[in-house]
């Protein structure tokens, strides 16, 4: 065990872990986030999706001790209250269907759009590609980060 | 805990998601304040001392008798509904939430529900066979309405005016007349109980006196209310059944046998002494499993421990590849009586031409996408069990007989958990989880790996079928002969203790296997004769294996569906006709039924046709020019009902003739369950059922060799991604009851019809495109290309 600093969420966590423990497992079991979830411990699913300085990140796969950066994760998209924009498209397309695996769109998506604020089509189909869900929700999905990329772009124009 | 509440701390977290106010009082409501009951006394009259405490049990079952038990009105004039059902993310939740509130007369967002908790909630069953919204909804309703009556008949007393003269609108009673005077349902009743005892032989029939509403006086069904629970999915807040914790809790994985029916020769503790957290290694009979104190080190034991195992004497299946094969020679376990109409031997002989098909379908996999897992609490000499389980209930008694304890000590605490779709109606992860709290004496949370999952979950079974039709020189379907055998011996059932995963490992089993079926087709076609046989083999190893049948989204209905209206399409083909035309003509010379089921399938198929903008020819498409087109598309049809639910849907491909790549541009699904709840929450639900089946179509298929599963991952499992999604889904709600409009018209079930005749669909629309028929799903590329290279040339 040993003393790991992270940055999480805009706060300085620290924890007493082993320094091989999968990220995952410290978000959930030590810090209390359960956005990210346990899909397949082998990066294929996307279900613990998180984002570590811009990028999407399978924390399943990622030892706590190999982390650099600021860590986002679901609970931290919000901003003083306000859903991010995501999250509202998610809500106005009702998206989910049992929404186990919902982290891992939305955080997917979040990296996407934060790269590429106005992608095609088949640039989110490809984005989101590994962004696995068993509801099948991908339709609903897919036009979720539609709607929130035209509502970012209402908001650009607007300032 | 806190000793001045009902429930225990962990509980109430689960299960009420209530703000502080509501939940104190939802508390007093349940326990604190009770009200006897006697004839001629009004309910909500006299409030009495607190009952005991229920932290620490025992709990015995809710009386669905009771209406207390399913409405509580609280102080701040709003309400929270009990029911025994669950929601497997179809929205149900909230569909239950808006008949409820119609027929009690309470805006929608004035109530809260709460779901299949076995010692608050009434025995529903829990989820499965898409009959919560058509059954189990007309019993809420019921309850609803007799509430609404009850409250009527205190305001009555209170305003000192009869009953005719009283309206109520947003749990308000006021006089028809002067509006102004008027009394809350809080001021009635709030906090207090009902103590109204209701009647019924079975919780189906509980009922009041009072009548449901008339169709037409119904203002929350029918709106496209949004999901309450979508916000809480969304930014992290809901607490899952996976996110259970408990002081002391500690973590367990599963060591399972790495081949089917093997026999544990020894294991090795000290080849995990080393890893950190570690706690013991639990062994009973075959069963493995080891407890550590933190999640990643017990990934790491389970990973780390030494078992050595004994082959059993024979293969205890053939590989995936010699399935079929051995199916066809396989000595049936059971075989049903034939079922013939008329004479289609005859019928057979006589016929201008005879089409004769055979088609397979391998197993496949629930797969989802959050292995299984639960929380097994062993407080008190109790056991209550956080789970996501779909039928709480049968888990609460399933885990009571495996640990002969007696039931009234054991709870099932039901959270929200990946899909379901059957394969928690068997939650081995339950029965793990109580299994190994009780021999800790301590807290267990159990989740199974990904190998794990897809390797030994529950299955649909695999079929092949043969199928025989005539023609007349009309081109009408005069005979036809269907031929089905599943795999099925042994089907696992709904958390019964000597069949769900553990219980085989340990040692145990059932008097006798469930003899398992196989299924026939569910269209209305007028087929004058017709010759139906059925039968289910097993494989050689019964037991221990992870080739084991359980009931998967609609258990059999695809596989059949699939075989059935791919020969349909195959006799249009035979027969030159469009294969909307020759559907729509079998349809108008059948019968009507009870549920007008001719009517409502003739309007589902027409509504299907005219959405898509079906040009009526024969498939498949004339290709010409496009031969030479490096894409080839095309569309296909299949109608199906399930149950009193019907759909029809038709799929728009793409077939890449260079790589085999099928895509599924646009799926159109004409669909009618009758009265729709909640419109959208319908077609999200529709289409994701069609989108599941779509998988199942294009990338499904359970692989194994002679002694294991060998499609562990989604590298080696693959499922339907983002990529496959088709460009356009439309989704018509039709209702083809001879009258809509008519008072009491019925609300079917949705979770499984559209799901079944998307895989004929798939494959009517590849023959449309390409004139290859394929005759075993799924449709990946390199069976497709295959397919194309031996038949186009």
């Amino acid at each position: 065990m040993s003393n790991v600093k992270l940055h999480v969420n805009g706060a300085i966590r620290e924890v007493d872990v082993d320094p091989s423990t999968p990220l995952l497992y410290v978000l959930r079991n030590d810090l209390d986030l359960h956005g990210p979830r346990f899909g397949c411990g082998v990066g294929q699913c996307s279900v613990c999706t998180v984002i570590i300085d811009g990028a999407a990140v399978r924390s399943c796969v990622m030892p706590v001790s190999a982390v650099r950066g600021e860590i986002t994760t679901l609970e931290g998209l919000a901003k003083n209250g306000k859903l991010h924009p995501l999250q509202q498209a998610w809500i106005e397309e009702q998206a989910a269907q049992c929404g186990y695996c919902q982290n891992g769109q939305i955080m997917t998506a979040k990296a996407l759009l934060d790269k590429n604020p106005n992608p095609s089509d088949a640039e989110i189909r490809a984005a989101m590609d590994g962004a696995l869900c068993r509801c099948m929700t991908y339709y609903r999905v897919q036009a979720a980060i539609k709607r929130a990329v035209r509502g970012t772009k209402v908001a650009g124009e607007a300032r | 805990m806190s000793n001045n509440l009902q429930l225990p701390k962990a509980v109430e977290d689960a299960v009420l998601g209530l703000d502080q106010a509501s939940r104190r009082s939802f508390l007093k409501a349940s326990g604190a304040l009770v009200i006897t009951l006697s004839v001629g006394i009004l309910p909500g009259a006299n409030a009495l001392a607190a009952e005991p405490s229920a932290a620490t049990g025992p709990y015995p079952d809710p009386d669905f008798l009771k209406l207390d038990t399913w409405i509580v009105i609280h102080p701040d004039n709003t309400a929270t509904f009990f029911v025994g059902k669950t929601d497997g993310g179809q929205g149900t939740g909230t569909a239950y939430r808006q008949m409820m509130c119609d027929e009690l007369d309470i805006a929608y967002d004035k109530t809260k529900l709460i779901m299949g908790c076995t010692d608050i909630t009434p025995d529903q069953g829990g989820s499965g066979g898409s009959d919560g919204v058509e059954r189990d909804g007309q019993t809420m309703r019921r309850v609803a309405a007799e509430a609404r009556r009850v409250l009527l008949e205190l305001g009555s007393q209170h305003l000192g005016a009869p009953v005719e003269m009283l309206a109520v609108a947003n749990a308000t009673i006021a006089l028809k007349s002067d509006p102004a005077k008027k009394v809350t349902y809080a001021e009635l009743i709030g906090g207090k109980r009902f103590n109204v005892a209701l009647t019924g032989r079975n919780v189906d029939a509980a009922t009041g006196t009072a009548a449901v509403k008339p169709v037409g006086e119904l203002r929350v069904v029918g709106q496209s209310l949004k999901r309450y629970d979508i916000p809480t999915k969304v930014d992290g807040s809901l607490k899952w059944a996976v996110d259970m914790k408990l002081p002391r809790m500690v973590h367990a994985r599963n060591v399972r046998p790495p081949f089917a029916g093997a026999t544990l020769q020894r294991i090795d503790e000290s080849s995990v002494a080393d890893v950190p957290g570690f706690i013991r290694v639990v062994n009973r009979g075959n069963y493995v499993a080891v407890i550590c104190e933190r999640e990643e080190q017990a990934i790491r034991a389970a990973r780390q421990l030494k078992v050595e195992w004994k082959r059993p004497a024979a293969a205890p299946f053939p590989a995936s590849s010699e399935l079929f094969a051995y199916m066809r020679r396989a000595t049936p376990t059971s075989t049903s009586e034939p079922q013939i109409q008329g004479d289609p031997a005859t019928a057979l002989a006589g016929a201008k031409r005879v089409v004769e098909a055979e088609y397979e379908v391998p197993f496949q996999g629930h797969t989802a996408i959050g292995p299984a897992h639960a929380l097994a609490d062993p407080a008190d000499g109790q056991m209550t069990i956080y789970s996501n389980d779909m039928k709480a209930y049968g888990l609460r008694d399933g885990v009571a007989k495996f640990l002969d304890m007696p039931r009234e000590k054991v709870r099932v605490v039901y959270m929200d958990g990946p899909q379901v779709y059957g394969r928690t109606a068997a939650d081995d992860a339950g029965f793990e989880a109580a299994f190994l709290a009780k021999e800790l004496g301590r807290p267990v949370r159990v989740q199974w790996m990904r190998d794990e999952e897809t390797a030994w979950d529950t299955k649909g079974p695999p079929y092949v079928y043969k199928l025989r039709g005539g023609l007349d020189d009309q081109g009408k379907v005069v005979a036809l002969e269907y031929d089905a055998c599943a795999v099925d011996h042994a089907h696992v059932g709904y958390n019964e203790p000597d069949t769900v995963l553990i219980a085989q490992l340990m040692g145990r089993r059932p008097a006798r296997p469930a003899s398992g079926a196989a299924a026939t087709p569910s269209v209305m076609y007028a087929i004058a004769n017709r010759r139906t046989t059925t039968r289910v083999v097993g494989l050689p190893m019964t037991w221990e294996t992870p080739l084991r049948t359980g009931n998967l989204r609609d258990p059999n209905g695809p596989q059949v569906t699939f075989a059935f209206e791919s020969f349909i399409d195959e006799l249009a083909a035979a027969a030159k006709a469009d294969p909307v035309q020759f559907r729509l003509d079998m349809l108008e010379q059948a019968k009507e039924d009870g549920v007008f089921r001719k009517s409502r399938s003739l309007a589902a198929v027409r509504a299907a046709a005219k959405t898509y903008g079906w040009d009526t020819r024969p498939s498949p498409r004339p290709r010409g020019d496009a031969l030479r087109d490096k894409v080839l598309s095309g569309r296909g049809i299949a109608y199906t009902y399930r149950s009193n639910t019907i759909a029809a849907v038709i799929a728009d491909v793409e077939v890449n003739r260079e790589t085999g790549h099928v895509w599924t541009k646009r799926l159109v699904c004409a669909h009618d369950c009758g009265l729709a709840i909640n419109p959208e929450g319908l077609r999200h639900t529709v289409e994701c059922g069609m989108l599941h089946a779509l998988s199942r179509a294009l990338w499904e298929e359970v692989q194994f060799d002679n002694e294991k599963v060998t499609s562990v991952d989604w590298a080696s499992h693959p499922t339907l991604r983002h990529s496959d999604t088709p460009e356009t889904i439309d989704v018509v709600l039709v209702n083809g009851d001879p009258n809509p409009n008519r008072p009491d018209l019925p609300h079917y079930g949705a979770g499984e019809t559209s799901h079944k005749p998307v895989i004929a669909a798939v494959a009517n629309a590849i023959y449309d495109a390409t004139g290859v028929r394929l005759r075993r799903p799924p449709f990946r590329s390199e069976r497709v290309l295959a397919a194309l290279k031996a038949t186009i040339t």
